[in-house]
């Protein structure tokens, strides 16, 4: 093909003269603001997202193995390490079994959990954010999490616990049909009408979900619907990691591979197609494995709220918009803020515990509230 | 009329389609001989961007053919299509946080594996795609603080780091100042000479006049006339398809046709082959997406 390079300004050999009056004085404007050139973006390398990527990387391990030493029982990072290596079978057990069992039984998989719930729901949400076009999209905004409470509520009630992840995938699912079905069926499928139907359906399904606790209620049900609803990493255990952690690889990583497909719909819809990609196939299967993902996520933590929607945001402020650096670096810092949300939640009110999203809604809200100022666009 | 060697042209045949029950697009044959400029012209509504998508394959027509030489387009696979055409459409949406750089690699999609970044070859293809739509000094900026011209060089840019043979353009000079607007069509060309087959959809019946070895002007979905500029563009038929009084006078200095509009002609019998009501429902009018750049600014 040709690299003739253009000449700027240079009238073209036939010099159409026509009536320019088309370009009137909103042109004139335009040529002033052209003329004002901003100063240059700074500079986003793929150096820069790979040393975010290793800093972020050491940052999440460090956290994991601190945050395992906060507790009522007093801990440090070396018995964190020591407990690890003896059941990797590395090294010799030294601490005592009641401490090793706070370390390797209580602690570890809660915040292994919490990492892997945070990773996958800020995945969730960077991948909802490009497939929509909206910025506000995220699992718990647009009603997943919440139908996936349902399920899982339900299938726990009724006593077939095994079919807990399937349920919760179901619910997460109705609830995604049911969100994107309302919003266009009410016209164009814009940001503000996703929004709202998936405020509608979220209303409907966390309803259901206190309803369903209600009726079979045995005593403790307050703390068991606030903990459905407003999301708790209280009670898990290494069966909840592998759920978690299971989803991420089997369902993150095929997500962590649509990187390009995302970019393509950054221009909408006819342009991804121009540039190759099956539209309506891409979106559908990837639609379905946040909904899939989601599902797992929500059957062992309940309705997290706030991290989907926050650090793909904020992780756009570092590294900008390519879903290649987007993607993981996402799911990193949604680990890292959920080990840490979760560790102020099981530690603040001592002995009791506070459900995890009442932290990452405090922290969150008014973090989302500076990001919607500092980038009027965002809303 | 100029034609390049091996440059594959463009033959539209009998290509129909309709949304729900409106038929959008009926019985279109065109033709753009390879390495030619073609000019789509007419009114809002007329079916020119819904006729752009259907040969670049974005939407599946009813009936009919898109070829570019003997390849059938529609039975091309995504991807091959992808790297034969490329689409600039007239952008004014904000994408948040990407670079003009970033923006022009897009194009390089139909080239690159699910986990293997851009090559010394793609990075090599967008810097002279970022050369050729001048914008060099931009490729570090944000595209939300483009101004609606640059996004439309932007646009072009990535359509062209797809490195495609079939070019369309929907209505590349929006946005635009009288140099830019020259210095677009003066580009596409230039392109066009040196090796392919463009089709723009233009609104400013001189400036296609100037630059376009072939126009076709479309009314309803359906071509109403097409060929060399000075043979179709005629006093009677923009009466017919745009409800203007013109005359066409031929430009000083290149001879080609210029027209001169003298006012909207009486209502009643105002472009007989438009129908208003469908004026701005699908053709996204100049109007409305330049208030919206201004919003911005």
């Amino acid at each position: 093909m040709s690299t003739t390079r253009a000449q700027a300004g240079a009238a073209g050999p036939a010099g159409a003269a026509g009536p320019a009056g088309a370009a009137g004085p909103a042109g004139a404007a335009r040529a002033v603001a052209d003329a004002a050139t901003s100063p240059p973006a700074r500079s986003r390398t793929g150096l820069r997202t790979g040393a975010w990527a290793v800093g972020l990387g050491l940052v999440l391990v460090a956290s994991v193995v601190v945050a395992v030493t906060i507790g009522p029982a007093g801990l440090s990072p070396a018995d964190v390490w020591a407990s690890v290596l003896a059941h990797l079978g590395i090294g010799e057990p030294t601490l005592t079994p009641l401490r090793d069992g706070i370390v390797w039984e209580l602690r570890m998989p809660r915040v292994l959990t919490a990492a892997a719930v945070g990773a996958g729901l800020a995945l969730c949400g960077a991948v909802m954010q490009a497939l929509t076009r909206n910025p506000l999209a995220d699992p718990y905004l647009l009603g997943l999490s919440s139908g996936a409470s349902v399920g899982a509520v339900v299938v726990i009630v009724l006593g077939v616990g095994l079919l807990l992840p399937f349920a919760a995938f179901a619910g997460a699912l109705v609830a995604l049909a049911a969100t994107l079905a309302i919003a266009n069926a009410a016209g164009a499928l814009t940001p503000t009408r996703t929004v709202l139907a998936g405020l509608a359906v979220s209303s409907v399904f966390g309803a259901i979900t206190s309803l369903v606790i209600f009726w079979s209620a045995t005593g403790d049900s307050y703390r068991e619907i606030l903990n459905w609803l407003l999301g708790s990493l209280a009670g898990t255990d290494w069966t909840s990691v592998a759920l978690a952690g299971g989803a991420i690889v089997l369902i993150g990583v095929p997500l962590l591979a649509s990187a390009r497909t995302l970019d393509a719909f950054a221009f909408g819809d006819t342009a991804a197609a121009a540039l190759g990609v099956h539209v309506g196939r891409s979106r559908v299967l990837l639609l379905v494995g946040t909904a899939l993902l989601t599902g797992a996520l929500v059957a062992v933590s309940g309705a997290i709220g706030f991290v989907g929607l926050i650090l793909p945001h904020a992780v756009r402020l570092l590294v900008g918009s390519r879903h290649r650096a987007l993607l993981p670096l996402s799911a990193l810092a949604g680990a890292i803020f959920l080990i840490w949300a979760d560790t102020i939640a099981r530690t603040m009110f001592d002995p009791r515990e506070l459900p995890v999203g009442i932290v990452t809604a405090l922290v969150g809200g008014p973090v989302f509230a500076v990001l919607m100022l500092r980038n009027r666009r965002l809303a | 009329m100029s034609s390049a060697r091996g440059v594959d042209a463009l033959h539209a045949d009998r290509v129909r389609f309709s949304r729900g029950r409106r038929l959008i697009i009926d019985d279109v044959d065109c033709t753009v001989p390879g390495g030619a400029v073609g000019a789509l012209l007419g009114p809002n509504g007329a079916g020119k961007s819904t006729l752009l998508h259907l040969i670049a394959g974005v939407e599946l027509a009813d009936a009919g053919t898109a070829r570019l030489g003997a390849r059938d387009l529609a039975a091309l696979r995504r991807r091959d299509r992808a790297r034969v055409i490329a689409l600039a459409e007239q952008e004014v949406q904000d994408v948040p946080g990407l670079r003009v750089a970033e923006v022009v690699a897009l194009g390089r999609t139909p080239y690159l594996g699910a986990f293997a970044g851009p090559g010394e070859l793609d990075r090599a293809v967008v810097r002279r795609c970022l050369e050729d739509a001048d914008l060099v000094e931009l490729a570090d900026r944000e595209y939300d603080t483009l101004s609606g011209g640059e996004r439309q060089r932007v646009n072009l840019a990535r359509a062209l780091a797809q490195e495609p043979e079939l070019l369309l353009l929907d209505e590349p000079t929006n946005h635009l100042d009288v140099r830019a607007q020259l210095a677009m069509l003066g580009l596409l060309r230039e392109l066009a000479h040196g090796g392919l087959t463009v089709l723009a959809a233009l609104h400013d019946l001189s400036l296609a006049a100037g630059y376009a070895d072939q126009v076709i002007v479309l009314a309803n979905g359906r071509v109403v006339a097409s060929g060399e500029p000075r043979n179709v563009l005629t006093p009677g038929l923009i009466r017919d398809v745009w409800g203007v009084e013109a005359q066409v006078l031929e430009h000083p200095s290149t001879g080609r046709p210029l027209i001169a509009y003298s006012e909207a002609s009486d209502p009643r019998t105002a472009g007989r082959a438009v129908d208003p009501a469908r004026d701005g429902a699908r053709d996204r009018t100049g109007d409305r997406v330049g208030h919206r750049v201004d919003e911005q600014a």
